[in-house]
């Protein structure tokens, strides 16, 4: 375990390193929560009656989404990871006793950890500032707010499987960059990244919300904005506890597969 | 102890003509060719020994020691290392090799090496009294103190792969497979890692698996060496011996060493 610990470290660290790209995200992400939200606003004054929820509750999401980008962006992903595959230096991280599956289900997760410390306080402590409706509510309650914290961690989890599973398609291609376009657009989209996803017509909705994607970040931010009341919470915190088993299953015997035929190329 | 018996490896390798025709021909029907890196590699390395493993480019000296540190599957034959399998029990048989790609890199790329090293021993699960030696040693050997502090893309060649060798050892491996450790190395730091790959086979009675294009290395460090040529293995035992066959003679001299296995690979027809 202590292993896993360590490249934990050396990843968060490398990862704090770069203060100027925080502040630089963080600009970004408050110029895109304040279009967001205003863009929210005209079609909620043309019929609020046609709004899946409070305007606030909306607000909420968009910060914490914005607050927590790090942490659950579909499109980063460990280039040293894709290019210890591409240009073989795997070669070495295969002589480790460690398993890769772990160590690279570690790194990623300490990088999204890592650009999110730096990032969301910030933007937490501005939101929670804004006037209503535009600002970040306080949680539904007590209760819901430890199951929010505990179905963002749950969220991370299910995302970092699910990239895991792009990092071992890359065994298979010379270069990864037209699956990850494809996963990145079809994650970002059916996440809830984009539009929340109870603003999807209802039977597209009912599909979505069992999808692994709906357990990234939409699950844990409409659980604090309480738009998932905390008798339906446990039930999608189940569900997402579902997903991290199996991508993590699937990702961990395809890598098996893999690792059988990998060849390392180049003398 | 090593043994391969049989050991067996193609690759396919994909192949288009030049030309635009070509590129958009292969985009609808892709013509493979099947390449043996390896047929029938067999070989007994005893514990402590020090052997050398040459060949031209492309002869299968890589392949063969990427399925001995367990990174390759061979396609058949039998390869086992101090009782075990190396792509099957991948974990615990590496704990006890420690391997240099001379052409990639084990350290980050951007924290300073001691920072590396340290992750290695966490990894390796490596004592920290038996680390503070062991990092004592290979400090003052390979001269590190200087650059221990530095990060690995400020060293120059010399100075990473001096790292390099080190942090291979942090773990006191049995078996050490150095693939290529002088390559692009000036003079000085060829001779030094030379003397200490030397120094750590003599006192801690490492196996020592070496391959290089420089025959300097193999003259200065082995006794034994092993030539494979197009996937097979052609000779077994002390370089001297492998020029005693060799009809064209080339005068030796002191740069003559580099002609005389040119003339024998020419001779070999590989």
């Amino acid at each position: 375990m202590k292993k896993y610990l360590s490249f934990f470290r050396i990843r968060f660290i490398a990862g704090l390193q770069y203060r100027a790209a925080a502040w630089a995200g963080v600009a970004t992400q408050f110029a895109w929560g304040f279009l967001s939200i205003f863009m929210f606003r005209a079609f909620y004054e043309t019929d609020p009656g046609a709004f899946p929820m409070e305007f606030s509750q909306l607000s909420g999401y968009i910060w914490l989404q914005q607050a927590f980008l790090g942490m659950f962006m579909a499109w980063f992903f460990d280039n040293g990871i894709l290019e210890s595959i591409e240009s073989g230096s795997i070669a070495y991280e295969l002589c480790r006793p460690t398993s890769i599956y772990a160590m690279w289900f570690v790194k990623n997760a300490a990088v999204r950890l890592s650009r999110t410390v730096l990032r969301c306080v910030p933007i937490l402590v501005v939101a929670a500032f804004l006037p209503p409706p535009y600002g970040i509510p306080l949680p539904a309650g007590v209760v819901p707010f430890f199951l929010f914290l505990l179905s963002m961690i749950l969220g991370m989890c299910v995302l970092t499987a699910f990239s895991m599973l792009i990092y071992v398609s890359a065994f298979y291609t010379v270069s990864s960059i037209g699956i990850r376009t494809l996963a990145v657009s079809a994650a970002e989209f059916f996440s809830g990244a984009i539009i929340p996803i109870p603003f999807f017509p209802d039977g597209m909705r009912t599909v979505l919300n069992l999808l692994p994607f709906a357990s990234v970040q939409s699950t844990p931010f409409l659980i604090y904005v309480g738009h998932i009341p905390t008798a339906e919470a446990f039930a999608a915190i189940a569900l997402q506890a579902f997903w991290i088993v199996a991508l993590t299953s699937v990702g961990v015997l395809w890598m098996r597969r893999s690792l059988r035929r990998v060849v390392v190329q180049g003398g | 102890m090593i043994e391969l018996k049989n050991v067996c490896k193609s690759f396919r390798v994909s192949k288009r003509g030049a030309g635009f025709g070509n590129a958009v021909k292969a985009l609808f029907r892709r013509e493979y060719e099947t390449v043996e890196a390896l047929r029938d590699v067999s070989f007994t390395i005893g514990d402590g020994e020090i052997v050398g493993y040459i060949g031209p480019n492309g002869a299968g000296k890589s392949s063969t020691i990427k399925i001995m540190s367990g990174i390759l599957t061979p396609d058949g034959g039998e390869c086992v290392i101090n009782g075990r399998v190396p792509w099957r029990d991948r974990v615990a048989h590496v704990r006890e090799i420690g391997v240099v790609f001379g052409q990639r890199s084990q350290l980050w790329w951007d924290v300073p090496v001691i920072d590396s090293f340290e992750l290695i021993r966490d990894i390796y699960k490596v004592g920290a009294s038996e680390y503070g030696k062991t990092l004592d040693e290979l400090t003052e050997r390979l001269s590190l103190s200087e650059i221990l502090k530095t990060p690995t893309r400020q060293l120059s060649l010399g100075q990473r792969m001096r790292c390099e060798i080190a942090a291979s050892l942090i773990h006191g491996p049995k078996i050490l497979f150095l693939d290529e450790p002088t390559i692009g190395l000036d003079a000085v730091s060829k001779l030094a890692v030379r003397d200490f790959i030397r120094d750590i086979h003599r006192e801690h009675g490492t196996t020592v698996i070496l391959t290089t294009h420089d025959m300097r290395d193999i003259e200065a460090l082995t006794e034994r060496v092993i030539l494979i040529g197009k996937g097979r293995i052609l000779m077994d035992g002390p370089l001297d011996t492998f020029f005693e066959n060799i009809s064209v003679r080339v005068d030796g001299g002191d740069g003559g060493l580099d002609e005389m296995v040119a003339a024998l690979y020419e001779e070999l027809e590989i």
